[in-house]
């Protein structure tokens, strides 16, 4: 049973974009400033803290979840990915980053980490999305700049350039 | 904005976990998805001394059938029941409502049994437990306890659980084939309902009604379908005795017509899936 | 009142609780363009004016221990009561925020254009309304950051913060620090989560951060979170304005009166007043109308203090007077459309002075709405509600037509005084705008200028801009925003709001480009033995136009002037750096009868839009909504309808979703994003984007600013769509379930 007292700061070893790190947090220290502050992974926003905005999402074991609303704590030894991870080390983006720069699905970019990985989920889960079902699972986050319709065209893409170039890819 | 400290325990087993809300009594709070409770903490409006997280308890991490009802562990995430492939079969009223529970992100974390826990008077899931007449499994030091919906749903936020208590799970009894229907109300798509409506056909001339968001807790009754106004007549009943309540959404006095309004849509709706 | 920190200070890790009384005596009350006995520090001073405001700075070695030592400082109050509803505020037996002001309303101006008592007397009906447009702010995803530190030596402050400009309140904050401009240096990163308008108001901010870096003696850094920033950060004026139109009976305007009381809450914060005379010159909005009155009131309240945001007194002015027009209409049997159309301004009397001041530079209104009911558009609106009607629905069809300025005349706000007080004090006019194009020693383009980002595309409009003179390719210059006013070149007019880019920096990114493509046809020539008036900058070669094949690449010319300056031709200087300075003579400042030319550029917006509303739930859908855009020659037609739906967004949002909702005894209702509602997807229906070019005479670019007309134009349109589907005169935005029960329940909302 791991037990944490409120004065302790604890080491909370995970794998973030599939390297093993760890730094020392509190029981209160939200994943959001854990991944910002102790693993200087800044990619991921910060942008209400009370899981409405959708800024902060990250994958927790491949799933989307906001960060803002997980304790460091839970994520320990979990395997956490958030927006570093989409593009190759050479720089080269992924195939759903291109898509929304061929859309112009950002302007000031502060929600974008968190649709993108907000969707690396769920196309994995759901391969061949309607637009409504895009619009659904977009719902979850806010973006002030764009009016969401470069988003759901760049989403919308991504999804049938994912299923052309890797037709075999079955739902999980 | 950030919570207040507080300490973290993690156990592995349901006899740990009792053995902690023992411990700490009304001092602790179950910690599940999180998804009502970090956010109440971030916002400083709560205060517990302790959390205890249970999702990582195997033992509360499943969806067992048990024939005539569906047991859902307390680990048990939102959308790893709305993927459960059997849930369209038999519990088809939480198929048609889950979708409306927060977003796809929130239902990733959010435990089905934290719904029911948190209580909120509009939220589906307790509505949906109440109208299905379903139980709530809790456990402590002391023993096991299993309780009615009606008994263990209270008020705003309140529930019949003991401090030293955990909701080890809920059970909702499997209704395939009686015609259903699952309506809601909210300012954007995702947001607490204003009101939620639910409908479960009983027999040829009978309903369970459900609504949430007019009182404490979900209210359920029984309405006469027979025919001619007596489906308006009773929700009309319904509506001038419950009153509804004022926020900055609605209005008491809105809350009663849409009530007015969606309660005989709903029905109609649960008549016309069961034909 | 007291404030007894000991609690908090006595924490591990608290290094200071920083209150009123301390920021007062280090610095001063922020400077204001309306000279009254009002003052604001950054900090609240003996008194407390609205829910929110700033009392006491608790400075810690993390965030969690700030917030958790702010809660055991004890502040004691003596309640005052509270005034929030601004027309009660103007009367006589309301407490008084400022007692030194004596009053509230702490301006009245009264302004009349042309002869409105003969219009009205003239006329053959008065048609009035009165519309009071709520509060709400585009609250941007990513809130204030500023990070201050103090340098003892030399009294000077560093601060990094995202502050959007404009820079006029550069000299506001250093004038608050107590210290001369270059010793307040400011940066403005490269990135900035949105603004809106809403990032100006970060200035209080950036003193009180300053005043925490010198009293502690450490660098200290502020990111603000999202409860801060809806209690205390900015939100746009709430309007009541009384308007009327003197009409004939064929739906001509003779005349308009307009009161407008803007409730700026607690405090002024510079540039305040600035939406209520924003639109000024403008105020007649498309209409051809001669004869103006207008008074304008400011009047404060206990709610937290207004300033710029998106739309910028635009969409105050619009709801009022598009909301009168389809007044005008029903009231006397007419055609909502025709009543527009007969009174739209002609394309013939383009360029047009307004009544006001206005100089509409290009446009052809009656076109643009012609094209944007053409192709069956507003049939198919009338179908679908003739449709919808017959089957017992509640189907509306609203319209709205919009001016859209762009590009603010600094000498605006001065309308605010009286001529003989503008006498006094120096006339206030113009706008300038300054970019620099550098071509480094190996001839790489470097472009850097007066703007700050909050995802525009900048920079992407300022490479193409550049390119096209020297015939390279965008990814070819290097655009660099970031800002620094101790080395940067800056004016008061520098930052990004009303529009200005277009008009304003990208004009002096083109006069710079080109400046620098003459210098480089000059060099070219020499060294291609040609004359100057062949050579052309084409495909990243200087070559010959008359024969390509004389050619030499554009960095072995660009380079001779660095390595080589003796090769340069005869009294041409070295080095390649060009900076334009434009200064359009179109903005004057204001005249002494009180007309001004509020901005350089106008652009067009007309929509048009069908809603239904669902009788069981008392939500407003709508159907189809088609937006028609002049915004003169468009540079990057992606970022511009990326912006425009952006707009387009925030209007739905001011229409149906949102509103900074106080009770009557100040409490601030919407402190979070569960009960501010900012619209997700779902939320947005489609809309259909139309264009028009008419290119501004005003600029060599011909493009105007845009991307505000849709805050402007959204909001009245679906409130006379409302309107026209439930036969009611007043429609409040925004139009909530709620608000929907009430018109058609008539109960209380």
């Amino acid at each position: 049973m791991r037990r944490i007292n409120k004065d302790q700061r604890a080491r909370i070893r995970l794998t973030l974009n599939d390297r093993a790190l760890s730094a020392e947090a509190e029981p209160r220290m939200l994943l959001s400033d854990f991944l910002r502050h102790s693993l200087g992974a800044t990619g991921t926003h910060v942008g209400c803290e009370h899981g409405v905005c959708g800024c902060c999402t990250v994958l927790i074991d491949g799933a989307a979840v906001r960060s803002c609303l997980t304790l460091a704590a839970q994520a320990e030894g979990r395997d956490v990915r958030t927006v570093e991870s989409l593009a190759a080390p050479d720089g080269t983006l992924s195939s759903l980053q291109q898509a929304f720069q061929d859309h112009h699905a950002l302007q000031c970019g502060f929600c974008t980490p968190g649709i993108l990985m907000s969707f690396t989920d769920y196309l994995k889960r759901n391969p061949q999305p309607s637009e409504a079902d895009i619009r659904e699972v977009l719902s979850g986050h806010l973006c002030r700049c764009t009016g969401y319709a470069g988003i759901v065209s760049a989403l919308m893409a991504a999804a049938v350039h994912q299923q052309t170039s890797e037709p075999n890819r079955s739902k999980s | 904005m950030k919570p207040r400290p507080f300490d973290y325990v993690r156990p592995d087993t349901i006899d740990e976990a009792v053995a902690v809300l023992a411990e700490y009594g009304e001092e602790a709070r179950v910690l599940a998805g999180g998804q009502s409770l970090l956010a109440m903490l971030n916002l400083r409006l709560a205060d517990p001394g302790v959390l205890v997280d249970i999702t990582r308890i195997a033992a509360l991490d499943e969806i067992r059938d048990l024939g005539d009802k569906i047991e859902v562990g307390a680990a048990v995430t939102q959308n790893r029941l709305l993927a459960w492939p059997h849930l369209t079969a038999k519990l088809p009223l939480l198929a048609a409502a889950l979708p409306f529970v927060g977003h796809f992100q929130t239902r990733n974390k959010g435990t089905v049994c934290g719904s029911v826990a948190h209580a909120d008077p509009s939220s589906e899931i307790p509505l949906s437990l109440a109208v299905l007449a379903g139980e709530v499994v809790l456990r402590s030091q002391r023993g096991t306890r299993v309780l009615a919906a009606s008994a263990f749903q209270k008020d705003m936020l309140t529930t019949a659980r003991e401090p030293d208590e955990l909701i080890i799970a809920i059970r909702l009894p499997v209704v395939s084939g009686r015609g259903f229907a699952f309506r809601e109300v909210a300012r954007r798509h995702g947001d607490f309902a204003i009101i939620a409506v639910a409908a479960l056909i009983e027999s040829a001339d009978e309903t369970r009604f459900g609504v949430g968001g007019m009182s404490g807790r979900p209210v359920v009754r029984r309405i006469a379908t027979g025919g001619g106004s007596a489906v308006h007549d009773a929700i009309n009943q319904l509506a001038s005795e419950l009153e509804g309540y004022d926020d900055l959404h609605a209005s008491a006095a809105m809350r009663r017509n849409l009530l007015r309004n969606l309660g005989p849509v709903v029905i109609e709706e649960a008549i016309r899936c069961a034909a | 009142m007291s404030i007894d920190p000991r609690a908090a200070l006595a924490k591990d890790g608290v290094w200071a609780v920083i209150t009123g009384e301390d920021v007062r005596k280090i610095s001063d009350p922020f400077l204001v363009a309306l000279k009254t006995p009002v003052h604001q520090w950054s900090l609240a001073v003996g008194r407390v004016r609205y829910v929110g405001e700033p009392v006491a700075l608790v400075v810690a070695e993390s965030r969690y221990l700030a917030e958790d030592a702010g809660e055991l400082v004890q502040v004691e109050y003596r309640p005052l009561d509270a005034v929030i509803d601004p027309q009660a505020a103007c009367g006589g037996s309301a407490p008084v925020l400022h007692p030194e002001a004596k009053t509230n309303e702490i301006s009245v101006r009264k302004f009349t254009y042309g002869d409105t008592k003969s219009a009205f007397a003239q006329a053959d009906a008065r048609v009035a309304l009165t519309v009071d447009f709520p509060r709400l702010s585009f609250t941007p995803m990513e809130c204030y950051v500023v990070v201050a530190q103090y340098n003892p030596a030399d009294d000077g402050y560093e601060v990094l913060a995202n502050f959007q400009g404009p820079f006029s309140t550069h000299p506001v904050m250093a004038r608050a620090l107590r210290v001369p401009g270059p010793k307040l240096r400011l940066r403005i990163p490269p990135d900035s989560g949105g603004s809106f308008g809403i990032k100006l108001s970060v200035f209080p901010y950036v003193v009180l951060i300053a005043i925490a870096a010198r009293i502690t003696g450490r660098p200290v850094k502020w990111v603000e979170d999202r409860v801060e920033h809806l209690l205390a950060a900015s939100s746009g004026p709430n309007r009541i304005t009384e308007i009327e139109a003197a009409v004939r009976k064929d739906g001509r305007i003779l005349g308009l009166r307009l009161d407008q009381l803007e409730d700026y809450g607690a405090f002024l914060r510079a540039p305040m007043p600035g939406p209520l005379y924003r639109m000024h010159g403008a105020i007649t909005g498309a209409y051809d109308v001669a004869n103006v009155d207008v008074v304008n009131r400011v009047v404060l309240t206990n709610k937290m203090p207004a300033s710029l945001i998106r739309g910028f007194g635009g969409p105050q002015l619009y709801m009022a007077l598009e909301r009168l027009v389809q007044r005008i209409a029903i009231e006397l049997g007419l055609d909502h459309l025709d009543v527009i159309r007969r009174n739209l301004v002609p394309a013939a009397k383009m360029p047009y002075r307004a009544a006001a001041g206005s100089l509409y530079d290009s446009g052809d209104y009656p076109r643009a709405v012609a094209t944007a009911t053409g192709d069956g558009r507003l049939d198919d609106l009338k179908r679908r509600r003739d449709v919808a009607r017959a089957a017992g629905r509640k189907y509306g069809i609203g319209f709205a037509a919009v001016v859209e300025p762009a590009m603010s005349n600094m000498g605006y706000l001065s309308t605010l005084l009286t001529a003989d007080a503008r006498e006094k004090a120096g006339p206030k006019n113009g706008a300038v705008s300054m970019v620099t194009v550098n071509i480094d020693p190996l001839g790489a383009v470097s472009v850097t200028a007066d703007v700050t980002v909050q995802g525009q595309g900048h920079a992407t409009v300022l490479a193409q801009i550049v390119a096209d003179q020297l015939g390279l390719k965008p990814d070819d210059v290097n655009v660099v925003l970031e800002m620094d006013t101790a080395k940067d070149q800056w004016s008061i007019a520098a930052g990004t709001y009303s529009c200005r880019f277009t008009p304003g920096t990208a004009v002096a990114a083109h006069i710079a480009a080109s400046r620098m493509a003459d210098k480089l046809k000059n060099i070219g020539a020499k060294q291609l033995n040609i004359l100057p008036d062949d050579v052309e900058l084409a495909q990243g070669k200087i070559r010959s136009r008359s024969n390509p094949d004389n050619a030499a690449p554009f960095g072995r010319v660009a380079g001779t002037s660095h390595w080589s300056p003796v090769m340069l031709p005869e009294g041409m200087a070295p080095a390649l750096s060009e900076t334009a300075l434009w200064t359009p003579p179109e903005l004057e400042p204001p005249s002494s009868d009180d007309r001004i030319n509020t901005s350089l550029t106008y652009g067009f917006v007309f929509d048009m839009c069908g809603i239904e509303i669902d009788p069981l739930t008392y939500q407003v859908r709508v159907d189809r909504y088609v937006s028609m855009h002049d915004a003169g020659r468009i540079l990057n037609p992606m970022i511009a309808d990326g912006q425009m739906r952006g707009a387009f967004a925030q209007g739905i949002a001011a229409a149906l979703y949102e509103e900074f909702t106080y009770n009557e005894e100040g409490a601030f209702l919407s402190g979070t994003f569960a009960d501010y509602l900012v619209p997700t997807v779902s939320e947005i229906p489609p809309v259909e984007m139309l264009h028009l070019e008419t290119p501004s005479p005003l600029t060599p670019l011909g493009a105007k600013g845009l991307a505000e007309g849709n805050c402007m134009s959204v909001p009245a349109c679906i409130a006379n769509a409302i309107a026209d589907a439930l036969g009611v005169k007043d429609v409040q935005v925004p139009a909530t379930p709620r608000r929907i029960h009430a018109l058609m329940e008539g109960a209380a909302p």
